[in-house]
């Protein structure tokens, strides 16, 4: 293991569920940050895909969540911990195709089922885990040259 | 192709993005369904979408889209023309529907961003 690296960068944001005009605002903030910091276009590019997915899905499905943001030597860390109803199945959501979208959701563009597995194309290591009636925890590794 | 000739093709209105008509595009997607746009559009692409809602504007601000082209004469909301300004993302709409969209900028060289998506998931 070694002696542990210090993050570069680390910063924690909120989403509220149900708010869809807020949507976006956390993975956009997170796109300009590691723009900032000097991350290459294209991992800056996965890093705002992956939590721009995951952000859609908490405000489509879930009360509220926090996102932590990692930034350390040669990873970018995208966790999004959220409380809210869960998933019952995870195998089943993660099947590209499967979705529980309502009409809301469907109008503004979204509930083809796609999100989940979008993010681990994305990721190089992604992790979910999920409690019915408590809430989802994804974690999503973007590996920096 | 600079951006200023798209708009010549499709006679399109430029809504926001009057200073970035010097901007290069080579390649576009097509979709009302931003599933699809998350899982497909590269980066440097034209977004042709019949959708005006804010999570288009977030969409595209992902996915570094170069332009959006609203088709079948829609129009964005205020709130929408507001992001897309804050963000600097060019907006352009035409009257022409979807399929005339795309056919005018292919005969005039623009490619899709992907020509088939591989397996079934199509991606990478
Ligand atoms: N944070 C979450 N909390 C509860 N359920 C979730 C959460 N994220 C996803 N789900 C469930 O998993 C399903 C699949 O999610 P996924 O993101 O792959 O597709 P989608 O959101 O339905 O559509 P898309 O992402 O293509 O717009 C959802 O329809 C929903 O039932
Ligand atoms: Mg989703």
């Amino acid at each position: 293991m070694g002696e542990p690296k210090p993050n570069l960068y680390s910063e924690s944001f909120h989403i509220e569920g149900g708010n869809f005009n807020s949507a976006g605002i956390v993975s956009t903030s997170i796109k300009s940050i590691l723009k900032k910091l000097g991350i290459p276009g294209d991992i800056v590019r996965k890093a705002a895909i992956v939590s721009y997915e995951a952000e859609i899905n908490v405000v489509s499905y879930a009360k509220k969540a926090v996102v932590n943001l990692t930034v350390g030597p040669g990873v970018v860390r995208i966790e999004v911990i959220d409380e809210g109803q869960g998933i019952p199945n995870i195998d089943l959501a993660m099947q590209e195709g499967y979705s529980t979208a309502d009409q809301r959701i469907r109008e503004m563009g979204f509930g083809a089922g796609m999100g989940l597995c979008n993010i681990k194309n994305y990721s190089d290591d992604f992790h979910i885990e999920s409690e019915v009636g408590k809430g989802t925890h994804l974690k999503m590794t973007i590996q920096t040259p | 192709m600079k951006l200023s000739e798209v708009r010549d093709i499709l006679d399109a209105e430029i809504i926001v993005g009057e200073d970035c008509l010097d901007l290069e595009v080579h390649t576009a997607f097509g979709a009302d369904l931003m599933s699809d746009v998350l899982a497909f559009a590269k980066a440097g692409s034209l977004l042709l979408t019949g959708l005006t809602n804010t999570q288009v504007i977030r969409t595209a601000n992902v996915l570094d889209i170069a332009a959006i082209i609203l088709v079948r004469g829609k129009k964005p909301s205020s709130e929408t023309i507001a992001l897309a300004s804050e963000l600097k993302i060019p907006i352009l709409t035409t009257k022409y529907i979807l399929f005339e969209t795309a056919g005018r900028l292919y005969m005039k060289g623009i490619v899709g961003c992907l020509s088939k998506v591989e397996n079934t998931s199509g991606r990478t």
